[in-house]
């Protein structure tokens, strides 16, 4: 187990290093930069700016230093917030997301999982064909138009009641600047929940074993949390270790639309302005969360499934 | 998904006995799936009409009505069936060429992943050994990626061009299909028809085109009746940012995200885009669920 576990993360290393590299110089290797502006700027300047982010020198040289700065938790000086450094940004944006995403997680495990096992329980009975279609429309409404419409209802048609909400903003993370947020965020992953536990319970209920358990009499209640939900949640598990890295690491979309200054809108603002190095640090960011999170799953199914061992 | 009942098609159906194909068998079962059909008489008529229907306007998508430069309210007499968007061009006609752009990017972008999945996942499995450990492991690797994050940074690299977008969605889909084949042909590669074309001295390459690739087909094609939507979700999400197809262009993700700044005013502008978008969703979706039970033979 142990030695499992450390072989897996010497191997996410070798990984990371080629996302930066391939990163790295996709991104250098391309024309058009960060300096790049419809007023031209005066060549001196130009150059300066240039000498202080070091593009003049060779780009293995370049690469080097990175690499090196990244050991030192150094992810470089921004290109567009030129007053911040992209470790500063990242510990600002970073809490935001983290936050938000793991109250969107809980939140959809909290309620998808339970509507799947409710709708797998009573195959091709109306509430089946409720929460399949709450799900099939959950996954296939974009997010974008759910948090716009949200905004709509909440933020305002009712404005003038109790219901009223905060389109949008931050406010230091006022707990109503964040239902509106994390709600958006978990919809689409309640209903992949519910699909796939519904998915597996279905399958899992006609096994031998749940015959089995039924058949020596055990009540319904106790063959469904005892002996099928385990092996029940093996997919579900698969899903969710992708879905919270990606999650966590902020939904673009969301953090875009509600304004929220989490890494996600960081991303999309660098990816726009050619921010190189906040693009990169985001990058690196989410690459070593998914790396972790392909861990843990593995792991995970080491304790739902006995029939896994680790060498 | 097992493929224990699966024949070539040609050997399977021998002079005397009418048998029939798993094919046959599979399309019988999907025709009497109501959700199936339903869906798959939509998607034709939403292909049809977006790929014909702009021809039978009167006014084309990046037209403007220069005597209503404005958000016009549906109207007969101007031939705005559906009204205008906020500068006056006609709604009905954007949202038709959008679902052309939108679908034709579907299409493309998931052809390309089922090009390079079923390519990597049938060699990879055949082959084994080493060539399977390389091509298996890159495609782990693959997937520690933020393939997202790839996507945009290469939209914004490289400009937002229409071909880049789909070669680039088409490369970040085609893991999951690698995989599920590589299973299939894991399975396939010790049957016995395998081993006849193999003792009978064929190619690897022709073994795999016509005994490997016949039979992970129906897999397949599941697999990509559930990839297209989400091709066209990724697509509209990329417009969303700024990054889709360019003006006068249009696709629905384009238009979706134009309705929705536009949502007080004139809730039709989102509407409209966002009614075919999602009837196409959940119609491939429910194609994709109606052919899985249809090709599966455990749950008949």
């Amino acid at each position: 187990m142990w030695s499992y576990l450390a072989r897996r993360i010497l191997i996410g290393i070798p990984t990371l290093w080629a996302i930066i590299t391939v990163c790295f110089f996709l991104m250098r290797l391309t024309p058009g930069g960060p300096f790049d502006s419809a007023a031209p700027i005066p060549p001196e300047i130009l150059a300066n700016l240039r000498a202080r982010y070091h593009l003049d020198d060779p780009l293995w040289q370049q690469y080097l230093t990175y690499l090196w700065n990244l050991l030192h938790w150094d992810f470089g000086p921004s290109f567009k917030y030129k007053d911040f450094t992209v470790t500063e940004l990242i510990a600002q944006g970073f809490p935001v997301s983290f936050q938000n995403g793991l109250a969107a997680i809980l939140l959809a495990i909290v309620i998808g999982v339970p509507m799947g096992i409710a709708a797998a329980l009573a195959q091709n009975s109306p509430r089946d064909y409720a929460v399949s279609g709450l799900a099939m429309t959950g996954i296939v409404i974009p997010n974008f138009v759910m948090g716009q419409l949200l905004i709509l209802i909440f933020g305002v048609w009712l404005k003038d009641t109790g219901w009223h909400l905060p389109a949008g903003g931050w406010n230091n993370g006022a707990f109503a600047n964040r239902i509106l947020p994390v709600i958006t965020l978990a919809l689409p992953f309640v209903a992949y929940l519910a699909r796939i536990t519904r998915g597996s319970m279905i399958e899992v209920m006609r096994a031998n074993y749940v015959r089995t358990a039924k058949a020596k009499g055990l009540p319904f209640r106790a063959v469904v949390i005892h002996h099928a939900l385990k092996s029940a949640l093996t997919p579900v598990v698969t899903f969710l270790g992708p879905a919270t890295a990606f999650i966590l690491t902020g939904s673009m979309v969301v953090e875009t639309i509600f304004q929220i200054p989490g890494i996600g809108r960081y991303f999309v603002q660098g990816a726009l302005n050619r921010d190189y190095t906040l693009v990169m640090g985001v990058t690196i960011l989410s690459a070593a969360i998914m790396i972790m999170m392909n861990l843990v799953v593995d792991l995970l199914y080491g304790v739902l499934d006995p029939k896994v061992r680790y060498e | 998904m097992s493929e224990i009942n699966m024949a070539v098609p040609d050997q399977a159906i021998s002079d005397a006995v009418e048998g029939r194909s798993l094919w046959q068998d599979a399309w019988r079962r999907l025709m009497r799936n109501k959700a199936a059909v339903a869906s798959l008489v939509v998607l034709g008529l939403i292909a049809l009409v977006s790929v014909f229907g702009p021809y039978a306007l009167a006014w084309s998508y990046d037209q403007i009505d220069w005597d209503h430069v404005e958000a016009v309210p549906p109207s007969w007499a101007l031939k705005h069936y559906l009204g205008t968007d906020s500068v006056g061009r006609d709604l009905l006609a954007r949202t038709l060429f959008g679902g052309r752009v939108s679908l034709t990017v579907g299409l493309l972008a998931t052809s390309v992943a089922l090009l390079i999945g079923v390519t990597v996942g049938a060699i990879a499995g055949y082959l084994g050994g080493k060539v399977d450990q390389v091509l298996m492991r890159f495609v782990d690797l693959m997937y520690s990626v933020p393939l997202t994050f790839f996507v945009i940074i290469l939209m914004v690299l490289f400009g937002r061009n229409f071909i880049l977008m789909f070669l680039a969605i088409g490369s970040v889909e085609w893991l999951t299909m690698a995989r599920i084949v590589r299973g299939q042909t894991l399975t396939l590669k010790h049957r016995e028809f395998m081993e006849a074309a193999r003792a009978s001295g064929g190619s690897t390459a022709g073994i795999l085109l016509r005994h490997v690739v016949p039979n992970v087909l129906g897999v397949v094609i599941v697999y990509v009746t559930l990839t297209i939507p989400q091709v066209i979700l990724l697509e509209s999400f990329l417009s969303f940012l700024g990054l889709g197809v360019q003006e006068p262009m249009t696709s629905w993700g384009v238009l979706i995200n134009e309705g929705a700044a536009e949502l007080e005013i004139t809730p039709r502008t989102l509407i409209v885009p966002a009614v075919f978008m999602t009837a196409t969703l959940f119609c491939l979706n429910f194609l994709g669920d109606g052919l899985r039970d249809a090709l599966d033979p455990k749950d008949r």
